[in-house]
């Protein structure tokens, strides 16, 4: 059955330098989307991104990752909204290109379905009560 | 006008014997739909409006009492956060957007802002307690020079906001025209019209459903931060004279509100301090304010919808910065609320800066002190300055002082 699947992946220092992610596609067949990344020579990285092929290549593949020193986690657990702290202003919504974050009528109360989230982070930097928070 | 149905007094004698008829200004639409205007506005006393929403131009007022010995503070900071002492000797003002002093600001765009002066009402409303420290030269009566100390809501004497403008009547809907993001006090701007950020309450805001200031005026009683408070004047900037469409509501922002209440008796919840992306900080407040159904012509004004409501889009990559005035267009509160708009041919997301949730609480909340708490209603002292007054918000007429003038320039 194929799968998609979206995960984040911190490459420890010496990973980095390494093109171990273009050995998804080579060795297990597997598409990729890289929705964002952080990385830098000789420093320790992060990307998250969407992996796309059969479900138990998907896990081999991610099991040669992990065995690199690559740490991998679901990408649901990173974005978080705090519902204590969010007044429903809304604000977040219009930065939202995946709708995510919606507007639910007619209790005009703003929802977050971690499902459809690709982690940009821009409602992270709307938010003005700091409701969302990125933990990677 | 028509005929006049209600007095203050009546009105005032129902809710103190628990009788008045309560509405939210949400609720009252459809009433007036399904039964007219002429019925519903014999069956209505009041009807009840609210805004939840940034409001920059709100601070505290309060003073703390003397210490021994005597000091007259000269810079004081609550939390980090610079609060203004050039008044009595330890009477302080404490404005929303103050950022506190080590912020970094903008110095990396976009700042984050985490903590100034709304944060600190906040803290303060919440009760917790907040390190006070302050500065003097020292005079003979006033001696001390310094003093750090924490304090608590409920050791102040007097505290109270007063906020010189707040619950604008009508707001613009900002838009980024430009290809880079922008971060405004209207929210992240996308490039390329991507999104569009907007603000009033719409058929909820107060001054909407008082259009003309025929009820609300200086010192009309009010729901101010979970609390009562009271208009104290017209809020700077009121701009009553401006373009208005058939129902009467201004086709931009117009009249505005200053207003006074007790922190004491507010809360946390309906005083959130703000860290606006790129922009500042800032406070967001819960106000309401109950409008007297005194006669027909009330209740019309009541009964406006979001679709009767219109609001300039303008620019805020170019036209808002530089004052250019251009408006790209106007668009109603009923598409914004639903999400989307048109602006020069482009279907646009939209985002409130304030909550629509929140607002309708506050109607809520008024309603049942109305209804069933004996909350009453004042009858205005003096009328705030109406479209005919001829008062007009100016931009300011710069005269750059030049070297050799004659001036009090020091
Ligand atoms: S911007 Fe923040 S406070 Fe506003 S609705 Fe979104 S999460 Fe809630
Ligand atoms: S991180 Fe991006 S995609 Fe995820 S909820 Fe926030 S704005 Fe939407």
């Amino acid at each position: 059955m194929i799968e998609t699947r979206k995960v984040v992946l911190h490459f420890p220092q010496m990973a980095v330098d390494r093109p171990i992610v273009c050995d998804l596609a080579l060795h297990f067949g597997l598409s990729f989307n890289i929705l964002r990344a952080s990385i830098s020579p000789h420093h320790e990285g992060l990307m998250v991104m969407e992996i796309i092929g059969e479900s138990e290549k998907n896990e081999e593949g991610l099991q040669y990752l992990r065995e690199r020193g690559v740490e991998i986690q679901p990408l649901s657990q990173d974005i978080k909204k705090v519902e204590e702290k969010c007044i429903h202003c809304g604000t977040c919504v219009g930065v939202c290109s995946t709708e995510a974050l919606f507007m639910e009528r007619p209790s005009f109360k703003v929802r977050y379905d971690e499902g459809k989230c690709i982690a940009c982070e821009l409602c992270v930097l709307a938010c003005p009560t700091h409701a969302m928070e990125a933990l990677f | 006008m028509g005929e006049t149905l209600r007095s203050y007094e009546e009105i005032n004698e129902k809710i103190r014997e628990g009788k008045a008829v309560v509405m939210t200004a949400e609720e009252v639409i459809d009433l007036v739909a399904e039964k007219g205007l002429e019925r519903t506005a014999r069956e209505v006393d009041v009807v009840t409006t609210g805004t939840f929403g940034a409001m920059c131009s709100s601070g505290l007022m309060f003073n703390i009492g003397h210490t021994k010995p005597r000091m007259k503070i000269a810079e004081a900071y609550l939390n980090g956060v610079l609060t203004y002492g050039g008044l009595a000797a330890v009477d302080l003002y404490l404005g929303a957007t103050q950022v506190a002093k080590d912020d970094p600001l903008n110095k990396v765009h976009p700042g984050e802002f985490k903590y100034g002066g709304g944060h600190v009402i906040q803290d303060l409303v919440a009760g917790k307690d907040i390190l006070l420290e302050a500065s003097s030269y020292g005079t003979d009566d006033y001696p001390r020079k310094k003093l750090s100390t924490w304090i608590n809501i409920r050791d102040l004497n007097q505290i109270y906001l007063f906020n010189p403008r707040n619950a604008y009547q009508n707001y613009n809907v900002a838009v980024n025209c430009s290809d880079k993001m922008i971060y405004t006090y209207l929210g992240l701007l996308l490039p390329h019209l991507g999104n569009a950020g907007f603000s009033s309450a719409g058929q909820l805001s107060p001054l909407l459903n008082d259009p003309y200031y025929r009820t609300i005026g200086v010192g009309t009683k009010i729901f101010l931060g979970g609390g009562e408070g009271y208009v104290a004047w017209q809020g700077t900037q009121h701009d009553p004279s401006g373009a208005r469409n058939e129902r009467g509501i201004p086709k931009g922002g117009a009249g505005t509100l200053a207003v006074i209440g007790d922190l004491k008796e507010m809360s946390p919840d309906w005083l959130w301090g703000l860290s606006l992306r790129g922009y500042g900080c800032s406070l967001a407040v819960g106000l309401g304010i109950p409008i007297p159904i005194l006669d027909e012509e009330m209740l019309y004004f009541c009964s406006i919808r979001d679709e009767e409501i219109e609001a300039p889009v303008v620019d805020y990559s170019n036209a808002y910065p530089n004052g250019t005035g251009e408006v790209l267009g106007y668009v109603n509160y009923g598409d914004l609320r639903k999400g989307r708009i048109t602006v020069q041919g482009k279907e646009i997301p939209t985002a409130s800066i304030s909550s629509y949730v929140r607002a309708r609480e506050i109607a809520e909340i008024l309603k049942k002190w109305i209804a069933e708490d004996q909350f009453t209603l004042t009858v205005p002292v003096l009328a705030l300055p109406g479209k005919e007054s001829g008062v007009r918000f100016r931009n300011l007429p710069e005269r750059p002082y030049s070297n050799g003038q004659n001036g009090m320039r020091r």
